[in-house]
């Protein structure tokens, strides 16, 4: 197992060129989205999804007469704890040697369960195909030892690649740099081991709250409580067996 | 930004944008749930049957389970991006994916309620031996595993009702079994399955309507929302028709027609009910920031 890989997206240095959406596409081959006008500032991909593996929301604020754009490349946040992988029935999905979750395309058999398990809207299954698409994080390139095409293509290093470990101390190191010079609503995400996730592999450094830019504010994995569930099922279907027995006692007709 | 104030453009979504993705599944889901869970519930009763000597009843029964266990694979399958890939559910075993345990619990009692109902009904496999207690689990495992598998999602209505929803679907279970047998001629003992059903579905719903609180929302709004009061309807009408006529063929036959229809509905209004609270950013941001 090589070292755990990860993104850290600085969004307050991201210009919104979308270079990093179009790399992506390049790359994997993806095919184009339904380009149109979605009436949200400069967004117009809307959303991640199976063929948009970047995608960059534009966030408009006004206050009084002064405007601000916040820009962030949001991407899949190949969880420490993921939930798509865990739900996935097939073995489709799963966790590579650089702690990055990947779907075999070869394996999917489009049955959806990863769609709703994860909490960040991040994997969607192609109409078209069938099966269920996400970032790989540049699996193949990681293998020849290459960067992500999104981090080795963004022009202002907004998003960078590199060993999860480094990224967390650069991701403090820069929180820092911008609280001393006032940007107070500045905060990390995902970068917290003991959050719900277990952490994230993509850690993001935010200008506002996390759903201002369409992100969950404290997602926990669904499948920490599988256990209980289970629980559930099995007092609901002893109760079941119960009512059968009961019932067909007494009289027949 | 020198005055210390902060912008508050679209507070708590990016453009009212859902958070999470809908889920992808189609109208086979939900009826799979009703037929699944049907033959969960027939499959023990057979068994039931079998064992005090009604012969007439067990092989009605029986008969129920395995069209029940018999649609639901082709539900499943219909459902699938890649149909012609179904097998690769049973090419791992998966404590952690409900879908694949429920893949399993479908394969096994499946074999063995066809393997069941032959031998009560066509007399083949003498030798097959006694069924009963595989079916003891294997049934209820079949009508209860949907509530962990929807539950088992970021979908907040789902997910926020996991410890009722296996209660809703096993009630909904012995509901539709008992009105299935009686409506082939079942007599008392299906009857009172039914009756049972209906007031622990009843019971079910209105305990996870009120403990999800404002995320059960969608259980009364929109496409859920009707098909949350149709079922209280059906099952209502459906259980005082069966009570008080259904000694009469007549009776029977409407009221398990009311109860089947019922139990379909409820299915139908859970299933919507993800699609809806997936949707609204807001059943995902208030709740995580509130701590839940």
């Amino acid at each position: 197992m090589s070292e755990r890989v990860g993104f850290f997206t600085d969004t307050s240095v991201c210009i919104g060129c979308k270079a990093c959406e179009v790399a992506c596409k390049e790359w994997n081959g993806l095919p184009t989205d339904d380009v149109g006008y979605t009436g949200h500032s400069y967004d117009n991909t809307g959303a991640l999804g199976a063929a948009t593996w970047r995608h960059v929301a534009f966030v408009e604020q006004n206050r009084d007469s002064s405007t601000r754009w916040l820009m962030s490349s949001d991407v899949c946040k190949h969880c420490t704890s993921a939930p798509c992988l865990e739900v996935c029935p097939t073995g489709a999905l799963f966790r590579t040697e650089f702690d990055t979750v990947v779907v075999q395309a070869d394996v999917c058999n489009g049955c959806g369960y990863c769609v709703p398990a994860c909490p960040f809207g991040v994997i969607d299954k192609s109409e078209e195909d069938g099966r269920a698409f996400k970032c790989t994080l540049c699996y193949d390139r990681l293998k020849d030892g290459m960067t992500p095409a999104c981090a080795q293509a963004c022009p202002t290093e907004s998003i960078q690649f590199g060993p999860l470990g480094e990224l967390r101390e650069r991701a403090s190191e820069r929180l820092e740099v911008l609280q001393v010079a006032g940007e107070r609503s500045a905060r990390l995400y995902g970068e917290d081991p003991d959050d719900g996730m277990g952490g994230l592999g993509s850690i993001f450094l935010l200008l506002d709250e996390p759903e201002v830019y369409g992100l969950p504010p404290d997602p926990k994995s669904t499948t920490r409580d599988l256990d209980s569930m289970w629980r559930a099922a099995a007092r609901a279907g002893a109760a079941l067996l119960g009512a059968v027995v009961v019932a067909s006692l007494g009289g027949r007709r | 930004m020198t005055d210390g104030a902060t912008y508050e453009a679209k507070p708590d979504s990016y453009y009212g944008r859902p958070i999470l993705k809908a889920p992808v599944w189609t109208w086979e889901i939900p009826v799979y749930f009703f037929f699944g869970g049907m033959a969960g519930a027939a499959a023990p009763f057979a068994a039931v049957a079998e064992m005090r000597g009604d012969r007439a009843l067990a092989g009605r029964a029986w008969l129920v389970a395995l069209t029940g266990v018999g649609v639901s694979p082709l539900l499943l399958i219909s459902d699938l991006g890649r149909p012609e890939r179904f097998h690769h559910m049973l090419r791992v075993l998966k404590p952690t994916s409900p879908m694949n345990i429920g893949s399993w619990i479908l394969s096994a009692s499946g074999t063995i309620i066809a393997l069941a109902t032959a031998r009560s009904v066509l007399g083949w496999f003498p030798r097959l031996g006694r069924v009963a207690p595989a079916v003891a689990v294997l049934g209820p495992a079949l009508s209860t595993y949907t509530g962990v598998l929807v539950a088992d999602t970021a979908v907040p209505a789902w997910h926020e009702a996991r410890h009722e929803l296996p209660w809703v679907f096993a009630a909904g279970s012995a509901m539709s079994a008992g009105a299935a047998v009686a409506l082939t001629g079942g007599g008392a003992p299906a009857r009172r399955l039914a009756l049972a059903g209906a007031a622990g579905e009843l019971a079910a719903t209105t305990l996870m309507e009120r403990r999800l609180g404002p995320l059960g929302e969608p259980y009364h709004q929109g496409t859920a929302g009707h098909f949350a009061r149709a079922s209280k309807a059906l099952i209502v009408a459906g259980a005082a028709v069966m009570a008080r006529a259904g000694r009469r063929r007549s009776g029977a036959t409407a009221g398990a027609a009311l109860l089947l229809a019922g139990a379909l509905a409820t299915r139908w209004s859970v299933y919507k009910a993800g699609f809806q609270s997936a949707a609204d950013p807001k059943y995902v941001v208030e709740p995580q920031k509130a701590g839940r």
